[in-house]
């Protein structure tokens, strides 16, 4: 395949991990009202790792993944710290941060249409960001171009150069908006929910092709997702939120076996898989809070089957690490193993 | 219950399935050129016929561009079919009452969709309740009755009328929104409800309460659904009889253990590996199926899934499959299960 885009053999174990981010919190002030999106997440990844932040609507995956890459609007306030290998993201001026976005950190949509700018065609777009960030000539850039293309697996990728996006079907689209996120070769790919707009038999497809990308290019991956089939296709570890906080994180297989948090408990419980046929569905009574306020307890509390007083009362509640490598923020949970 | 009381007496008996479909087609021309003639035709439904048996649940699964929804207005009558038929309870629908037939009106008192979007299928500038009670004030009923109808219905859908009947729609989340527009299909006592993928912009939590609130639905007033969304294991967990789209047509049909468990057209069989595993220990290596579904305006000849089809031979592009009866109401429109079509893989026919 296009050796251009081999990363040199594994490199010496960064002693840094990729990814580390502490307590971070976004708000977004309004003249009307005050949202607590995110309530101190604390994320670490691993060079080469692909974690999924698996959550709901409205608990601040997506808002977690734009504070990483600085992509908020200025009347959202960021607080905690951010570190993307070794760099300190929160300290970045605007020119640094156009060589980070793009350069060290990328990022796909969901929807291909609106990030894909439609008056260029896909070729055009690609070959812009590689002269941009590794100042190449223009033949260069083309021929890095056609390269990518056929790295995405796009059929006939020479004569899909010269195509728009509406020319494209929603499967290829997806596969152009990789293909211009990997120009530079990213050491993180963020990904916010790629595949849900996108056709069953498409949605494998696409995410198998990002599992073997990230595996040829040894990039670190953070996958948002509200479906847990998705996050059990492609994650190594799961960071579950709720509330704009993480309530449980671990490897996905001892996840999706025994969540420890009665959140994602609840979840696995109301997502329908075969064999449910006749059973009534287990559901999570009640709606997520509304965040106006930030929450000082348990925030899962007041929907929670199993909460008692001692919910109500410890702060956080603190994270609790009962086996080495997962974490769940539950009073329930012994602390340590 | 008062609302339960005054159902619809069944005319045809239980063998009498509550709706025929048959042959119906439906094709969108695309003007261009100069004098903005017809250049091209998306045939979005292309020769549908099945069967919706009484108190059934019959689900409809494809991809987008499917004919799925199409199918779905269509039988609502929100557009005309070019051709085919629709027969309502042994009557013929659209047709003239002298000649046995079901005027539209009534048809449509008897029929009733729920839609994905849920905010989009309310009148911002109502108050729920008012929302609900309109279609019965259309339909004769009075003011007071209708408004007091309303209030059951948010109660049997889970919304305590006190506290929700004069909310508007922009003060509800999501999923309470779709019990809104359940209870306002509900209002005309419906026996058919149509429900065009209702659970798919909800989250997992939600959808599980709307799924448990449609099934607890269906066994108080008695109704027939027709449940039509892209997501395989909702369909599976709702659905008596599952039907199976591709580009306008029919794949398969059949009862929903034969479809899940023996699949028998290579596009139901591709569908449903393409589901996530939930199992990190089982992934895929290899994509079921690659490319994308084609274009619906210039469908493949002969069978149309052959271009994507690992067993598509020359008899597949030569000749439409008819669907092949596998036994207990389990078709399927493959040449593979057609004894004697020509296929290589097909069964030869029987002596």
């Amino acid at each position: 395949m296009s050796e251009v885009l081999e990363r040199p053999a594994v490199s010496e174990t960064p002693v840094t991990p990729l990814v580390k981010m502490r307590d971070v919190g976004v708000t977004f002030v309004t003249r009307d009202r005050t949202v607590h999106a995110v309530n101190g997440v604390d994320i670490d990844l691993a060079a080469g790792e692909v974690l999924c932040i698996l959550g709901e609507s409205g608990s601040g995956k997506s808002v977690t993944m734009r504070a990483l890459m600085r992509l908020l609007p200025k009347f959202a306030r960021v607080s905690g710290s951010i570190e993307v290998a070794g760099r300190d993201v929160m300290a970045m001026d605007e020119g640094k941060l156009q060589d980070f976005r793009g350069g060290d950190v990328a990022m796909i949509f969901q929807e291909p249409m609106t990030a894909l700018d439609p008056v260029f065609t896909i070729g055009r777009q690609i070959a812009e960001t590689v002269q941009r960030h590794e100042g190449v000539s223009r033949a260069a850039a083309d021929a890095r171009a056609l390269e990518l293309l056929e790295l995405v697996q796009i059929p006939s990728a020479k004569r899909r150069l010269a195509a728009y996006p509406h020319e494209l079907s929603g499967g290829l689209r997806q596969r152009a908006m990789i293909a211009v996120a990997l120009a530079c070769r990213p050491k993180l790919l963020l990904a916010d929910e790629p595949t849900t707009a996108l056709d069953a038999t498409v949605q494998i497809q696409v995410l198998l092709l990002l599992r073997r990308l990230q595996e040829q290019l040894g990039m670190g991956v953070i996958f948002v997702t509200h479906d847990l089939g998705v996050a059990g296709e492609i994650a190594d570890r799961v960071a579950v939120m709720y509330a704009g906080k993480v309530v449980e994180g671990g490897p996905v297989g001892a996840l999706m076996q025994g969540p420890l948090h009665p959140y994602p408990r609840g979840l696995l419980g109301a997502t329908v898989h075969p064999g449910m046929r006749g059973k009534r569905l287990t559901t999570i009574p009640g709606a997520p809070p509304s965040l106006e306020t930030a929450p000082t307890t348990c925030p899962f509390a007041p929907r929670c089957p199993e909460a008692e007083p001692a919910c109500l009362e410890e702060q956080g509640p603190a994270p609790r690490r009962p086996v080495p490598g997962r974490m769940a923020r539950c009073v329930r949970v012994p602390a340590a193993g | 219950m008062s609302i339960a009381q005054s159902t619809q007496e069944d005319r045809g008996g239980p063998a009498q399935p509550l709706l025929i479909v048959q042959d119906l087609k439906k094709h969108f021309p695309i003007k261009g050129g100069m004098f903005g003639a017809t250049v091209a035709t998306v045939r979005a439904v292309d020769g549908v016929s099945f069967a919706v048996r009484k108190g059934e649940t019959l689900g409809i699964v494809g991809e987008s561009g499917c004919g799925k929804s199409t199918t779905a207005r269509l039988l609502m009558r929100l557009m005309d079919p070019d051709a085919g038929s629709l027969v309502f309870d042994g009557e013929g629908v659209g047709q003239s009452t002298q000649t046995g037939g079901l005027a539209l009106k009534e048809y449509r008192r008897q029929v009733q969709m729920v839609f994905q979007d849920s905010y989009a299928s309310l009148n911002p500038r109502l108050p729920i309740e008012d929302s609900i009670a309109f279609a019965p004030k259309v339909h004769g009923v009075p003011d007071a009755e209708a408004r007091s109808r309303a209030r059951d219905l948010l109660a049997a859908v889970g919304l305590a009328p006190a506290t929700f009947a004069r909310r508007y729609p922009h003060e509800l989340s999501g999923g309470q929104r779709q019990r809104v527009n359940i209870a306002r299909a509900l209002a005309l006592q419906p026996r058919l409800v149509l429900l065009d993928e209702p659970v798919s912009a909800l989250d997992k939590s939600v959808e599980a309460q709307v799924l448990n609130l449609l099934v607890d639905l269906k066994e108080k007033f008695g109704l027939t659904y027709v449940f039509i969304s892209h997501d395989l294991n909702v369909v599976q967990y709702i659905s008596d009889r599952v039907l199976v789209m591709y580009l306008g047509e029919v794949a398969e049909m059949g009862p929903v253990d034969a479809i899940y468990d023996r699949p028998a057209h290579p596009y139901t069989q591709a569908l449903l590996a393409s589901r996530p595993s939930m199992d990190p220990g089982k992934r895929r290596m290899e994509p079921p199926l690659t490319g994308d579904p084609p274009n619906p305006i210039n469908p493949p000849s002969g069978c149309r899934f052959r271009t994507r089809c690992p067993f598509a031979e020359a008899v597949c592009a030569d000749r439409k499959p008819v669907a092949a009866d596998l036994g207990g109401g389990h078709l399927a429109a493959c040449h593979m299960a057609a004894p004697g079509s020509g296929h290589s893989r097909a069964g030869r026919l029987a002596a």
